[in-house]
């Protein structure tokens, strides 16, 4: 029989332990003491000092004083922590040990668990192995600057991705690190959780927001999205990322003020490292196979959480097939932000015309069936909204109707004006009454964030890749790992 | 010795570039692929562009991409391969 203390100075239970420890010596025990902090503590019983505390994480110790006890073949038979008369006199043998002291006292949490080391510790014990190429950065040479030179950014610095940091990364996911989520467009490369845990590290991420990110990930790989022709189009738009139930919350999103906006660490890393992936794993830079006229800065990052204060609206993912309770993504072809301005309607009626006049000028105002758009409404603009009773259908019906337009109007060549829609198109798409809608069925997306305060929302337009409405389409997905 | 190491987020394909082919010293003789991405108006533009070709003593042949918006499917680039000498790719809007 043999047994390994484990103790640190700082712990009130291991000083009060001492005594117990040096008459388990003094029986005769075969006893090695481990300290953690003091090298030299306890004095009296000549320590082992577990410096880079691979011992202590090798033997899973999470409370000090932990004592384990050894069987002659070196097996474990018994451990206890803390401080229990009963406990230490029963693994010792010794009916009298700890005369004098209380029944019972609490252990302290052991240094070899503390926030920030487990991950250290695991990569030094061999037990996290990344695979992703080690490169060196010279002594002289700045990390940041070895990132840009090497292709590795978006333009903006990046987090130098570590194996610390990317060990505690992977800690957000329980997906194993080699496993492949997908083959990123478009060089089709096979993306691994390690991967995805390097660049959401250069990113910014937190680990917590790996599942909403791998969850992105997997919703853009879907055939519909079309997310190689998205990367590489000529036309302004980027991947969008819409968040939807408890996730939001638990990794602290943003749907309120300034939803759209700057400032919030999940909305802009995951946006941000969804990017990187496309970048980086997949080849798709821009100026290269990436050929946008313009862009737009969405295309550094781009996601959002919608807001879900009121039971009364049908959540986005909701109303796209996701269960609720259930977190969700959405993923968008998005152009830029436009800002719709109209503080005088008053009625729902009022407000779905005004809406349609700004949504008809997506990709352009000539131009019918021919992309997909967000409109993010906000609260005082959903306030006209909700005191008709109006809630998701209503909205989504007023403005199908507020969006019709006699098709002449948007012929070619009408009004002296050659742009438009061809006779087929009109042909193909007007309804009986000689109506065109603006969108397809569908197409248009509502959801609600932002602040209040004005009667401002905003309208995203879509991706002109969305008029070949069969092959393009935003996907909603739940996440596979809430 | 560098005491500061981080991981390549990339694929790490990078790899060695390929050389391209040199362009044919005559025309004469090459057969060309026209392949439309199937956006609009590409192949009024192949409409055009095929008579100065066949003009000019090339024979043409033409493909199409099922939709611009994705890659071409492996039998159009197969058959490209093994039709053509050469091939052009309209982009048209």
């Amino acid at each position: 029989m043999r047994f390994v203390a484990i103790v640190k100075e700082d712990c009130p239970t291991c000083r009060l332990a001492v005594p117990a420890l040096a008459e388990m010596r003094a029986a005769g025990l075969a006893l090695d003491v481990v300290t953690q902090d003091n090298p030299a503590f306890p004095d009296s019983l000549a320590p082992r000092h577990d410096a880079d505390l691979l011992e202590s994480h090798r033997l899973g110790v999470e409370i000090v004083p932990t004592v384990v006890a050894y069987d002659d073949g070196g097996a474990e038979t018994a451990r206890i922590y803390g401080w229990n008369t009963a406990e230490w006199r029963a693994l010792s043998g010794l009916s009298g040990l700890g005369a004098g002291l209380p029944a019972n006292m609490p252990g302290c949490g052991a240094l070899n668990v503390m926030p920030g080391v487990v991950e250290r510790l695991a990569l030094a014990a061999g037990e996290i192995n990344l695979h992703s190429r080690e490169i060196a950065v010279a002594d002289d040479a700045d990390p940041h600057e070895v990132a840009y030179d090497r292709g590795w950014t978006d333009g903006l610095p990046v987090i130098p991705p570590t194996d610390l940091r990317i060990a505690r990364m992977l800690t957000g996911t329980k997906r194993e690190p080699d496993a492949v989520v997908g083959l990123i467009p478009p060089n089709l490369s096979p993306l691994t959780v390690e991967k995805a845990a390097v660049n959401a590290v250069m990113a910014g991420c937190r680990p917590e927001y790996m599942p909403l990110l791998l969850g992105a990930i997997e919703t853009a790989l879907e055939p519909e999205f079309a997310m190689h022709g998205l990367l590489c189009t000529l036309a302004f738009s980027g991947p969008m990322i819409i968040a939807n139930g408890p996730v939001r919350r638990r990794i602290g999103m943003n749907s309120c003020g300034n939803a759209l906006g700057q400032g919030n660490r999940a909305n802009a890393t995951i946006g941000r490292a969804f990017q990187l992936i496309i970048r980086n794993v997949g080849g798709g830079r821009p100026q290269e196979i990436d050929r946008a006229i313009l862009g737009h800065p969405g295309k550094y990052t781009f996601c959002f959480a919608e807001d879900e204060s009121d039971p009364e609206w049908q959540p986005l993912a909701q109303a796209r097939g996701v269960p609720a309770g259930k977190s969700g993504v959405t993923m968008f072809h998005a152009d830029g932000v436009t800002g719709f301005v109209d503080q005088q309607s008053r009625t729902p009626d009022e407000l779905c015309r005004s809406l349609g006049m700004q949504l008809w000028s997506v990709n352009h105002p000539r131009l019918a069936r021919w992309a997909n758009a967000v409109l993010v409404l906000s609260p005082n603009h959903y306030d006209v909204f909700k005191a008709a009773g109006w809630g998701r259908a209503e909205v989504e019906a007023g403005l199908i109707q507020a969006l019709k337009r006699p098709v002449e109007t948007k012929l070619r060549g009408y009004d002296g004006h050659p742009l438009g829609i061809t006779p087929e198109q009109a042909e193909m798409y007007a309804d009986a009454d000689g109506m065109i809608d603006k969108f397809h069925p569908g197409g248009l997306y509502v959801v609600r964030a932002g602040g209040p305060g004005g009667l401002m929302s905003a309208v995203i337009a879509g991706w002109t890749g969305g008029r070949n409405n069969a092959e393009v389409r935003p996907v909603t997905r739940a996440l596979t790992e809430e | 010795m560098a005491s500061y190491t981080m991981r390549d987020p990339t694929a790490e394909t990078s790899a060695v570039l390929r050389e391209r082919r040199p362009p044919p010293a005559v025309l004469a003789g090459k057969r060309v692929a026209l392949l439309s991405i199937s956006k609009e108006r590409s192949d009024e533009f192949m409409d055009a562009l095929e008579p100065l070709i066949q003009a000019a003593g090339v024979e043409t042949i033409r493909f199409k991409k099922p939709t611009h918006t994705k890659p071409a499917p492996e039998a159009i680039l197969q058959g490209i391969v093994e039709q053509a000498d050469l091939v052009i790719e309209a982009l048209a809007d």
